[in-house]
């Protein structure tokens, strides 16, 4: 099993709530693809060939001092409980992890993991570099992020071109290569719903919004990441402010609505809210939809100032914690759907009963 | 409605051109359209072995630009429609031209404006790694039947061996 205390503060450090508006705002991420001159493209390497890119990025690592003191996880390595518990903690995507590749993982797999950034490699591209921040922190990512890429260009040849930019297996990370994403947590726009409006709006400003876990999943929670569309045709820092821009408009939209609610539905909302408390605390037996669905209440419960006593990290930590792999992971051994329900009930009563939430 | 065209008949067809950033749609008789080789309900004189030409001819200019091979990892164009990924760097400069105008209808342009990248300099890249570079694509080459290219980076090998 994978030793999670050899990363850096656990690779959770993003969950600690310092960032901005971290009571709407979880995380920031920015990642930029990039490949290495000389090989095929990952789905088209072979074994020998993503192992030597394994090998050079590797070397090329203790001279770039934007990632000191990290470490180096071979993904290919690990029995699939190991990957499945890196995609829940958001350290790796899917891809990497080969959870949803017919042939599994890639051979030559690897996350590089620092304290501010990481590195996936042999991910679709040979190279993801990524910065995750806790809340609404979009000009940190990038400063961090283009730091490793300047320093890690100097070391390894990347795949350029003068009109193109930075080449990518897919067509729509060209350019740029970048990525900027907002995990935003927006229950009152879907209690008042206005949420339609909303994610119509962004598609129009060239955003678009995915699920919690990034492209192709499910919106569960009412947790939302958006992202730019476009990589190409404009510069990394107006990428990045495009999307700051329109994220502070769906908070204010977002506060709005919490207004809203408190003032037209209010002790409907307050009844609603202290229900899903009230299950989270005394419920034997949670699957992961229900607890996700709840603790999305107790969210807006503690952002409303309706419970108190209650750290929105706390909450983040629970969101994370209570997933499949993560219990699994704590009991040492492997659960049934059934034996995941019970223990993750357990695990959420006992955290909220350690930091008992009052009632305002 | 009348025909755009003549503004004599009455339109029978409408047809919708779409052109760089501009759609127009277009009201056509029978005649009209048929003078354009588009066909309505009724039956038009039609020259049939012209448009088996121009099918055949089609077919083989996109079956041309579909073979279209990457010399560098052997992908195809058309495994680059199916899979929506390219094989390698130099694929872009293989199907530059199609891909110029797909970037241009993803992100509404195709010229980069954001970091200028300048590689390390050669003095600090290993040279085992060309060499085992050009091994890779022998071997891809050969695979794929390349014989000719093959042959060219078996020479390369030798020179640099």
């Amino acid at each position: 099993m994978v030793d999670l205390s050899l990363l850096p503060d656990g690779g959770a450090s993003w969950l600690d709530a310092s960032g901005d508006h971290a009571d709407i705002v979880l995380s920031t991420r920015i990642r930029l693809a990039r490949n290495v001159e000389g090989y095929a493209f990952t789905g088209r390497a072979r074994d020998g060939e993503r192992l030597r890119i394994l090998t050079q990025v590797r070397e090329a690592l203790p001279h770039v001092p934007a990632l000191a003191n990290g470490v180096l996880l071979r993904v290919d390595e690990m029995a699939p409980t190991d990957r499945l518990l890196l995609h829940e903690r958001h350290l790796v995507s899917k891809e990497l992890a080969g959870l949803d590749l017919p042939q599994g993982v890639r051979s030559g797999a690897a996350l590089y993991l620092c304290e501010s950034a990481g590195v996936m490699i042999n991910e679709e591209d040979h190279l993801r570099l990524q910065a995750l921040r806790s809340g609404f922190s979009v000009g940190e990512a990038l400063a961090t992020v283009m730091r490793v890429d300047r320093e890690l260009g100097s070391r390894v040849p990347f795949a350029f071109h003068e009109e193109f930019g930075f080449l990518t297996a897919c067509p729509t990370n060209t350019g740029t290569g970048l990525r900027a994403s907002v995990l935003i947590h927006l229950p009152g726009l879907v209690l008042t719903k206005e949420i339609g409006k909303v994610l119509a709006g962004l598609q129009a400003m060239g955003l678009t919004y995915r699920g919690l876990y990034g492209e192709g999943s499910e919106v569960v929670g009412n947790f939302f990441q958006i992202s730019n569309q476009t990589t190409l045709g404009r510069s990394e820092d107006e990428l990045a402010e495009h999307l700051a821009r329109v994220v502070r408009t769906v908070i204010e939209r977002e506060e709005e609505a919490r207004r809203v609610l408190l003032r037209d539905a209010g002790y409907i909302i307050e009844d609603k809210l202290w229900r899903a408390y009230g299950t989270l605390r005394y419920a034997r037996s949670l699957s992961f939809d229900e607890a996700m669905n709840f603790l999305s209440g107790v969210r807006l419960a503690v952002g409303l100032k309706l419970i108190i006593g209650l750290s929105v990290y706390t909450l983040n930590k629970l969101l994370i914690f209570s997933q499949s792999a993560h219990l699994a992971y704590a009991e040492g051994r492997a659960l049934t759907e059934s034996e995941a329900n019970l223990a993750r009930a357990r695990y959420v009563r006992q955290a909220l009963i350690n930091e008992a939430g009052s009632q305002a | 409605m009348l025909c755009d065209v003549c503004r004599e008949r009455e339109g029978v067809v409408s047809v919708t051109k779409m052109e760089k950033d501009s759609v127009t749609l277009e009201n056509l008789c029978e005649k009209c359209a048929a003078a354009r080789g588009i066909e309505t309900t009724v039956a038009m004189p039609k020259h049939p072995l012209s448009d088996f030409l121009s099918g055949v001819q089609q077919q083989l200019g996109s079956q041309q630009a579909d073979a279209a091979r990457c010399t560098f990892c052997s992908t195809t164009l058309r495994e680059f429609r199916n899979s929506g990924r390219l094989g390698c760097m130099h694929c872009y400069g293989t199907f530059e031209q199609s891909l110029r105008e797909l970037l241009r209808k993803i992100h509404g342009t195709a010229r980069h404006a954001g970091v200028r990248y300048e590689p390390p300099a050669p003095a600090l890249l290993e040279r085992s790694s060309t060499l085992g570079e050009l091994r890779e694509r022998l071997r891809r080459a050969v695979e794929t039947e390349q014989f000719e290219l093959a042959a060219s980076i078996r020479d390369q090998i030798k020179g640099l061996e």
